[in-house]
């Protein structure tokens, strides 16, 4: 700026001004999420779970694309589940996070900016969630490991001398609480699919969503009223 | 490029020198051609949406492509490397606003393209890649010159597309160049397999459209915009912290209205270098690592912050911890993600900038009937400051006799020599430091530089790209001799298309900022930042068939710098410049900003 005289001889004097110990500072700090803290209790946010539900539209690539969001990204996700939806062309992909609260926020955010992403939801503590696990378990005791499995309205899909395969379905907790009961038999192998979750009652899943205007692939058969969207899920599982 | 020679057809009532076509008007230059294949569609979609020059570099599998581009209009320059052709058309979106285009073959032609892509990514400049691919049928089977190019871009692409048919193929790209600038701009890709460009269609590419999905807000919530008044009405010290979304969204008007109308000191980050006229009183210039002293004062101890679309980069907060911490942060941005991502924001408003800040300027004043110099009065103390740090902390250097020729002078020395429009570009490095620093901008669009990914060899490409963007401006590039040297073949091309730019050469013999870091922070032990030798960049240039200078001292600067401008042609000079000198004010990585050292004994 301001160098009418650009001779040689007309130097400068360089930078000049006070040096950083002697100038005034801000009382203030930010913690590292940047916001700003008076007192250092308010410093840290601890994390929690959360389920995330995101729209996309069903295309080749898009999965990878919100995976590969995770990771770029630095977020804990704990499961992933995809699968079609009412609407041909969409599907909905299921994601248990652990994070803060500005962090569930990002992801939020971030996963909705993915262009083949619609919409993206979180669901609250009283969503319908649930999870399958088959549980491989030694067969020594036939009668014991039927008895657990129907405690847990589970199914036994394959029995053996040697082995038996049983499947658990329901929330987190039900299915933790069942893999820790069949231990005692000696699991072999465990396969589980991670939650997946629908908002209850009439909330949409994600925000604005609706079901497919010709939806004749569930099994109900619906009346022409459509002021009242009643949802097949409550009575047909 | 001016304007474009207007299309032979001349219809009826045509609108002049547009050369898209509008959606009602159903005779289109690509009419004129029956599409056949998915490769004339492509270069159909590209005419639609409003191209004008593309970059790129010939290869195996994007072949069809170029073969419908024979008969096209669009002007096509070849580039000697694909990152230049990223670069250039990343430039060309800087400068035109619209996005600029790059082709790029498959395999090797693609992986050069992603330095480019990740660095309009990381700027959010608007711009499509097409990318050619191997036929479908051999994709995945590690086919000759194939690559994963979707799965290598889909982290630095707003999206990218893996086209699926030549019917669809047309509309795709059009899709893939609207959604380049709307909303928060970005590089998108198209990959293109052989076979749908070869493949028969006669499908007429549609309108470049965003899909029905996209929608960003573009208005805030109301409720947002009086609780941004309040803050602001309320504040005894605000800033206004201008970031590239300043620029992207065509906000510089408001923002020089709203400073001005309540006398608020503006503050910029480095992409939103020349959103606020820097001669201007109000003007702090540029804050963070290498930014101005009184900027960085005036944002560590400001009490409300009005971030208008930026991202706050870590080299523009230093440590977050002490960026403006007394400040409530108002926080202007198109993307909710940017919002609370680096630094909370106490009022966050969501929505294009120019249509924000006009919101908040209706709603000021309103809860109190206070107009404008009311409120302007009340920062009247804070201005007194600002002026005070401005005088405390001048940006100025020395120029000793028995010391050798001083960088900052040579951008001085330019920037007297040019135009007030005139664009600047930059590699990265010191060179681009004191580019940013003793330039002074006064407008948008000028500063062309890369920001965010720091990507050295970026000025030439950027410079060619920026003349062809606006063949009426002068462009003068600076680049170290480091950085040149990354990208010195895009010379040929410049010669080649007699694109009237002026690049100066901040030589040196240093990777610079490298040899600075390491004398500030590893003892001084200069490994792999030294030269035993340097090419002669004057004598370099002439073997392209540009025109090259060597200046070494203060009284060849004027010069030599004249007959470069007044040269009808690329041109190179090569100032040997001191290659003890450094760059300051520097806050180091993870520093308080208002701690910045004013020399290295400081740090």
């Amino acid at each position: 700026m301001s160098s009418d005289e650009t001779e040689a001889s007309q130097s400068g004097a360089g930078l000049q001004g006070p040096a950083p110990e002697e100038r005034p500072q801000p009382e203030g700090r930010r913690n590292r999420h940047g916001e700003r803290i008076d007192t250092a209790t308010d410093a840290e946010q601890d994390t929690r779970n959360a389920v995330v539900s995101a729209l996309v539209e069903h295309e080749p690539g898009v999965l990878a694309k919100v995976s590969g969001l995770f990771s770029r990204r630095q977020f804990n996700i704990e499961s992933l589940t995809v699968g079609p939806t009412t609407v041909d062309g969409h599907a909905r992909i299921t994601l248990v996070v652990e994070e803060t609260d500005s962090g569930i926020e990002q992801i939020k955010k971030q996963v909705e900016k993915l262009v083949p992403v619609i919409a993206v939801g979180e669901l609250g503590d009283d969503a319908v969630q649930a999870e399958l696990v088959l549980l491989k378990v030694r067969g020594e005791e036939p009668d014991k490991v039927h008895a657990i499995t129907q405690m847990y309205e589970g199914q036994t899909l394959d029995a053996g001398p040697r082995t038996i395969t049983v499947q658990i379905t329901g929330d987190q907790q039900k299915i933790d609480d069942a893999v820790d009961a069949f231990r005692q038999f000696g699991i072999i192998e465990i396969a589980r699919t991670g939650q997946t979750a629908l908002a209850r009652g009439d909330t949409p899943t994600t925000p604005g969503e609706s079901p497919a205007a010709s939806a004749e692939s569930t099994a109900n058969t619906q009346t022409a009223d459509d002021s009242k969207s009643t949802t097949a899920n409550d009575n047909d599982d | 490029m001016s304007e474009p020679a207007p299309p032979r057809f001349d219809g009826e009532e045509a609108d002049t020198g547009e050369p898209t076509a509008d959606g009602s008007d159903p005779i289109t230059e690509s009419e004129a051609t029956e599409i056949q294949t998915g490769a004339q569609s492509v270069v159909a979609a590209l005419e639609r949406a409003g191209a004008e020059t593309l970059f790129g570099v010939q290869g195996g599998a994007i072949m069809p492509v170029y073969d419908a581009l024979y008969d096209s209009e669009l002007h096509h320059v070849t580039m000697a490397h694909e990152q230049a052709a990223a670069h250039a058309a990343d430039a060309y979106g800087i400068v035109s606003g619209t996005p600029g285009v790059c082709l790029a073959t498959s395999g090797p032609g693609a992986t050069n393209l992603t330095t480019g892509i990740a660095d309009a990514d990381m700027d959010s400049d608007p711009m499509v890649a097409l990318t050619g691919q191997v036929p479908t049928d051999f994709v995945g089977n590690d086919a000759f010159q194939e690559t994963d190019t979707t799965g290598l871009t889909a982290p630095i692409t707003k999206t990218n597309y893996f086209a699926q048919h030549a019917d669809e193929v047309g509309d795709t790209v059009g899709e893939a160049f609207a959604l380049a600038s709307e909303g928060r701009p970005g590089p998108t890709l198209v990959d293109l397999p052989k076979d749908v460009t070869n493949g028969e269609t006669d499908a007429e590419p549609g309108e470049a459209e965003t899909p029905e999905t996209y929608n960003p807000q573009t208005v805030a919530d109301e409720e947002a915009v009086r609780d941004a008044a309040r803050t602001l009405e309320a504040a005894e010290k605000p800033v206004l912290l201008a970031g590239g979304g300043v620029i992207k969204g065509e906000a510089s008007e408001e923002v020089r209205e709203f400073a001005r109308t309540y006398g608020i000191p503006v503050a910029t980050s480095m992409p939103a270098v020349g959103a606020f006229p820097e001669d201007d009183e109000l003007a702090m210039e540029m804050v963070g690592m290498h930014g101005t002293g009184y900027a960085n004062m005036a944002t560590t101890h400001c009490d409300v912050l009005l971030a208008v679309g930026c991202r706050f980069d870590d080299r523009l907060t230093g440590g977050v911890e002490t960026f403006a911490p007394d400040a409530e942060v108002v926080h202007v941005d198109i993307d909710p993600a940017e919002i609370s991502k680096n630094v909370h924001a106490d009022v966050p408003l969501v929505g294009d900038a120019a249509t924000v800040l006009e919101q908040v300027s209706d709603e000021m004043g309103r809860a109190s009937d206070a107009d404008p110099e009311e409120v302007a009065e009340g920062y009247d103390e804070w201005r007194d400051q600002c002026r005070e740090w401005k005088a405390e902390y001048p940006m100025d250097y020395a120029t000793p006799d028995d010391e050798p020729l001083k960088p900052q002078f040579v951008v001085e020395a330019l920037d007297e020599a040019t135009d007030d429009d005139a664009i600047v570009t930059t590699g990265v490095g010191q060179h681009q430091m004191w580019a940013v620093q003793y330039w002074t901008f006064k407008e948008p669009r000028t500063w062309v530089s890369s920001h965010g990914l720091g990507t050295m060899g970026y000025g030439l490409p950027a410079a060619i790209g920026a003349k062809m963007a606006d063949p009426d401006k002068e462009v003068v590039s600076f680049e170290g001799d480091g950085s040149f040297l990354m990208t010195i073949q895009e010379l040929a091309v410049a010669v080649r298309e007699n694109l009237d730019i002026t690049v100066a050469v901040l030589n040196n013999e240093y990777i610079g900022m490298v040899r600075q870091w390491q004398d500030a922070f590893f003892d001084g032990r200069r490994a792999a930042s030294e030269y035993s030798w340097c090419p002669e960049f004057d004598k370099l240039a002439e073997a392209f068939g540009a025109e090259g200078f060597a200046v070494s001292d203060y009284d060849e600067v004027a010069s030599a710098v004249e007959s470069a401008m007044a040269y009808d042609g690329p041109s190179v000079i090569d100032f040997r410049i001191d290659p003890a000198e450094n760059v300051y004010p520097m806050v180091p990585s993870g520093g308080a900003n208002g701690q910045f050292a004013l020399s290295e004994d400081q740090l």
